[in-house]
């Protein structure tokens, strides 16, 4: 589902920042405030003051699904605490459904954590001493809830992350995944409108990683949430985002769709990044796929624009005639020849690029 | 020249030392030099502390105080009048609690006056039978950890009952239950405010130091001084003393709780009292819990001592016996009080590790079935207590109260066990009593009282730069400096000379019985339960068996205190030894290495660190029971606290002497602390 930017800006946006700095150490405001905005992290680090978010402005729509990625140290993290003010960012706007962040109070700043916002963590944050059902009714109890009515939506909860019947384990009697489960579980108990994971499954082996990302995108595809996601995981952040933020010493480096990134890699950090990445697997048939050309003779295949090039591969190589390619009300809008699949497959970059 | 640069520590040690003898040969003894001891200068401290708390106490704001008896408003210092409240309310709940376990009419007494009492002679609390009490430790033992402690809760206070030291149990046990949960709180509390406040912890913390390096007696003059003598007087010496380990322990636990946990707190709409007490306190549970169950030990571990300022009870019994050489006696009440302490040890270990089964679906009976128990235990104990009225009719009611000393006793027999002893090896004894003094002690003695105070400073500064960092070597010059100005220099050097040589052997004892024990695993956790077991009890017991054997001798209070400081140093030992990752053991079988290699060459440098802890805790409790063996009779600072005590002008020099043995705690502290952070930063186990 790839949204062009144009159309993305006359979305709502949820989350908006605005040249968000946040810089560690004494004095880091008043440094800040002589430097006029222009932030140079080895400079900084010589003066005692360590960069952790330099200037990054961001929207985040209403039901899109934002991957901040990064490696460690990148910042990725701070922002995302800065959003959900864990943190105090050091100086900039950050708008959350259309309240100004840094300008609540304590108790209005509650009020927001208590309705609007969830987050889930990497090292699942689970209170020990209460069980899963404990654990995720808590945030319910915070608020004031009744026991009765706090246990009974959690135990939705505990149905909807799959996990009837360990209701009253503990989290030490849970395995890594399920311990994960009670954090999405607890986020999503005061039914939030924003939704922060904080890299909710480096902590995991790979192939409960694997599982895990599936259940996100089927919990994501029903509730529609506005996220935010935190990963160091760069193919992580391909199979889930809408679009990607790629973070590095602090500064956004690029931002895009999915499929922009791997295609035009904004500099030569994210192009690394890139390298690597079976396109296919990435790509969506629309940003191969050819102008409609009324001479040619097509095959009877008909594929959709929004699927992977990687899912239809198959079945564009077994025609020997190029296919034609449709958008969701089944009108033409291109068409696929199989040679472009195999230069997708095989090909080196430049030929992939070419194609746009 | 290689060597040199190779082995930097040791050239400059060597130096040190070098400079260390110059200094002992060239400094000539005479009390006009200063090389050789410092003046008193700190000599007016004591008095000085002595009259402002008597100026606090006496003169300090006056105010109007209505007296009920000549009908006039009287004026009274607002302090004292602040300690008498505070006193007369702990005398009040310690009274309450020892008459719900014992009978009496003290706190009605209180509510009403004495005439109320002599009109009505039915206003008189009854006591609760021993069998009820009995019943109740062996249901709360089940309800805690099963069938196990049910037992061994049985058998601890059957043995009280059966051997007739019923009533002073029951005091021992109303002071603890008063003064363990008022540390509790305050521990809590201070934790807390420590946790939640930068400064409060840096406030603190030198405080808590000094305050758990502080030898117990020096706690108990100040006290006198503000509260008086009696029951409420120790408790609240108990308390100052047991309430440090529980802030040290909660403000331990808060800080471990893990970011994310807190994070979850606040994203979940915490305030700040929710976070507080529904996220840290429940997730640090098992710290704070182990900081209750330290407060317990604390205070039975006080109970002896808090007996010199009328602490009635196990202890104050336990002290006459021995001041009376009646040995026998003391072991039965020793066993008491350590039966006391296991029990309760044993019971607030097993409470921490509870967890609540919050979901079980249980009948009425389920949920209610211990409440239902424990009534009929009690219905059961006044059955039997009327019964036992008709049937002892003439003597005592054996099943209501036993009478003090009239139960079954083992006295005569330890006594003469003790006889026995002494007849059968008095000659061996007495040998190797004479030889450890006259050929050990006492040339050890005199080279310490030998050592002038430059070359003291010198060696033990130089040791603390080479070890610790010139930081701490000005530490330990500043404490030195404290003990060198006061009075008690030449005391501190015996009291130095006691501890360092209890340490020694301590140390050699028990890094070899840790090493042997840390070969195997079973020996290992067999060696760490008999440390446990030994660490339950009391300090002041340990006295007991070595006067028992060696008579009031300085050999009696070196011995005890080997016993009592090998127990660190045995545990920490196995402690490091065993928990040298297996992949390093596994690394060494492959590189072929043999058992004694792999003990020098991989074992000990890692647990180095961890054995270094263990030393420092050798030394605190060398310490703390050197001074203790003042009671039976040493020359040391602990003498001095001793008289201290007995001394209406004993405040100030109270605590300068505790001053004095806290600082030389201390400064060992330094070292060996920053040393071994050092060695494990170095290893990278932290």
């Amino acid at each position: 589902m790839t949204v062009n930017v144009q159309q993305e800006d006359t979305r709502r946006a949820v989350i908006r920042c605005e040249s968000v700095y946040k810089i560690f150490g004494s004095n880091a405001a008043s440094v800040l405030e002589s430097s006029n905005g222009v932030v140079d992290s080895k400079k900084f680090l010589e003066a005692g003051l360590i960069v952790g978010v330099n200037n990054v402005s961001l929207e985040v729509y209403q039901g899109e699904l934002l991957v901040i990625m990064g490696l460690s140290g990148s910042g990725k993290s701070t922002l995302l605490r800065c959003i959900s003010r864990l943190t105090d960012a050091t100086a900039g706007k950050i708008i959350v459904d259309g309240q100004d962040l840094l300008a609540l109070n304590h108790k209005q700043l509650i009020e927001l954590r208590r309705n609007k916002m969830g987050m889930v963590f990497q090292s699942f944050g689970l209170l020990p001493h209460k069980t899963v059902l404990e654990n995720i009714a808590f945030p319910l109890q915070v608020k004031g809830s009744s026991t009765r009515d706090s246990i009974s939506r959690a135990m939705e909860m505990v149905k909807l992350v799959g996990l009837d019947g360990r209701e009253n384990y503990f989290p030490r009697e849970l395995s890594g995944g399920q311990q994960q489960r009670v954090g999405i579980a607890r986020s999503l108990a005061v039914e939030p409108d924003i939704w922060f994971l904080d890299e909710p499954f480096s902590a995991l082996d790979p192939l409960i990683r694997k599982e895990m990302q599936d259940e996100f995108l089927r919990l994501q595809a029903v509730l529609g949430k506005t996220i935010l996601f935190v990963t160091h995981d760069f193919d992580e952040a391909l199979r889930l985002a809408d679009r990607i933020a790629i973070m590095k010493d602090g500064v956004v480096e690029q931002l895009d769709t999915p499929a922009n990134i791997v295609l035009h890699p904004a500099t030569e950090y994210v192009r690394k990044f890139t390298e690597d990445v079976p396109r296919e697997k990435v790509l969506r048939v629309e940003s191969v796929m050819d102008a409609p050309d009324p001479d040619e003779v097509l095959g009877d295949l008909r594929i959709p624009m929004d699927a992977l090039v990687d899912s239809v591969a198959e079945q564009i190589l077994g025609e020997e005639k190029p296919v034609a390619v449709v958008d969701s009300n089944g009108n033409m809008v291109g068409t696929l020849h199989s040679s472009h699949v195999i230069k997708v497959l095989f090909g080196g970059r430049s030929e992939a690029t070419d194609q746009q | 020249m290689d060597y040199l640069t190779k082995h930097p520590k040791t050239v400059q040690f060597i130096i040190l030392l070098a400079v260390f003898f110059a200094l002992c040969f060239a400094v000539s003894p005479s009390e006009s030099n200063i090389l050789w001891r410092l003046p008193p200068l700190l000599k007016q401290l004591p008095y000085i502390v002595n009259d402002s708390v008597r100026y606090l106490m006496f003169d300090w704001m006056p105010i109007q105080v209505y007296d009920a008896l000549i009908d006039d408003y009287e004026e009274k210092p607002l302090f004292r009048e602040m300690t008498r409240t505070v006193s007369s309310a702990f005398l009040l709940v310690i009274n309450f609690i020892r008459e719900i376990f014992l009978g009496g009419n003290k706190t009605i007494v209180a509510f009403t006056s004495w005439d109320f009492i002599n009109e009505n002679p039915w206003a008189r609390w009854p006591a609760l039978p021993w069998t009820v009490i009995v019943g109740w430790a062996i249901l709360l033992g089940y309800k805690l950890h099963g069938k196990g402690l049910a037992v061994l809760a049985g058998v601890c206070t059957l043995y009280l009952a059966v051997f007739g030291q019923w009533k002073p149990s029951m005091e021992t046990l109303s002071f603890v239950l008063i003064a363990a949960p008022v540390s509790v709180l305050l521990g809590l509390v201070l934790g807390i405010w420590a946790f939640k406040r930068k400064y409060a912890e840096t406030l603190l913390n030198p405080l808590l130091n000094v305050a758990q390096t502080m030898p117990h007696y020096s706690y108990l003059v100040p006290v006198i001084v503000l509260f008086g003598v009696g029951d409420h007087a120790a408790a609240i010496a108990t308390i100052v003393f047991a309430t440090p380990p529980m802030v040290r322990l909660t403000l331990l636990g808060l800080q471990k709780v893990p970011a994310d946990v807190v994070d979850a707190g606040m994203m979940s709409g915490c305030t700040a009292f929710q976070l507080m007490f529904r996220v840290l306190i429940p997730t640090a549970r098992r710290d704070i819990l182990i900081g209750v169950n330290q407060v317990v030990m604390q205070c039975l571990a006080m109970t002896v001592i808090a007996s010199f300022i009328g602490a009635q009870g196990l202890g104050s019994n336990l002290m006459i016996a021995l001041n009376s050489l009646r040995v026998g006696t003391g072991i039965e009440i020793g066993v008491c009080i350590v039966l006391i302490a296991v029990a309760l040890d044993k019971m607030s270990l097993a409470w921490a590790n509870k967890q609540t089964d919050y979901f079980a679906d249980l009948s009425f009976f389920q949920r209610h079935k211990f409440a239902l128990f424990a009534a009929i235990v009690f219905v059961v104990g006044v059955i039997l207590a009327y019964i036992g009225a008709l049937v002892f009719r003439d003597g005592f009611n054996y099943l209501y109260i036993v009478p003090h000393n009239k139960g079954v006793t083992t006295a005569p027999f330890w006594q003469a066990t003790v006889d026995w002893i002494w007849d059968t090896f008095f000659y061996m004894l007495r040998t190797f009593n004479e030889f450890l003094i006259t050929s050990v002690l006492v040339p050890m003695k005199n080279m310490y009282l030998a050592m002038p105070v430059a070359a003291t400073f010198v060696l033990m500064m130089g040791i603390g730069y080479i070890l610790a960092g010139i930081r701490q070597a000005l530490i330990i010059g500043a404490f030195l400096l404290f003990i060198a100005l006061s009075e008690y220099w030449d005391r501190a050097l015996i009291t130095a000379y006691i501890a360092s040589f209890a340490v020694i052997v301590s140390a050699v004892f028990g890094i070899t019985l840790g090493s042997i024990c840390a070969q195997n695993a079973t020996a290992s956790k067999v060696i760490l339960l008999i440390c446990d077991f030994f660490q339950t009890f009391p300090s002041f017991i340990y006295l007991i068996p070595v006067i028992m054997l060696f008579g009031i001798t300085d050999t009696s209070v070196i011995i005890a205190t080997i016993v009592y400081a090998t127990i660190p140093a045995t545990r920490y030992t196995v402690e490091g030894l065993r928990s040298v990752p297996q992949v390093l053991h596994d690394a060494g079988s492959m590189l072929g290495v043999s058992r004694l290699q792999r003990w020098v060459s991989i074992e000990v440098p890692l647990a180095f660190p961890h054995i270094m802890l263990g030393i420092n805790q050798t030394v605190i409790f060398a310490l703390f029971m050197v001074i203790i063996g003042a009671f039976i009779g040493t020359t040391d600072l602990g003498q001095l606290i001793l008289k201290a005590i007995s001394d209406p002008q004993g405040t100030g020099i109270g605590l300068t002497l505790g001053l004095c043995v806290a600082f030389i705690g201390l400064a060992v502290d330094q070292i060996i602390r920053t040393w071994a952070n050092e060695r494990k930063k170095a290893l990278g186990l932290d």
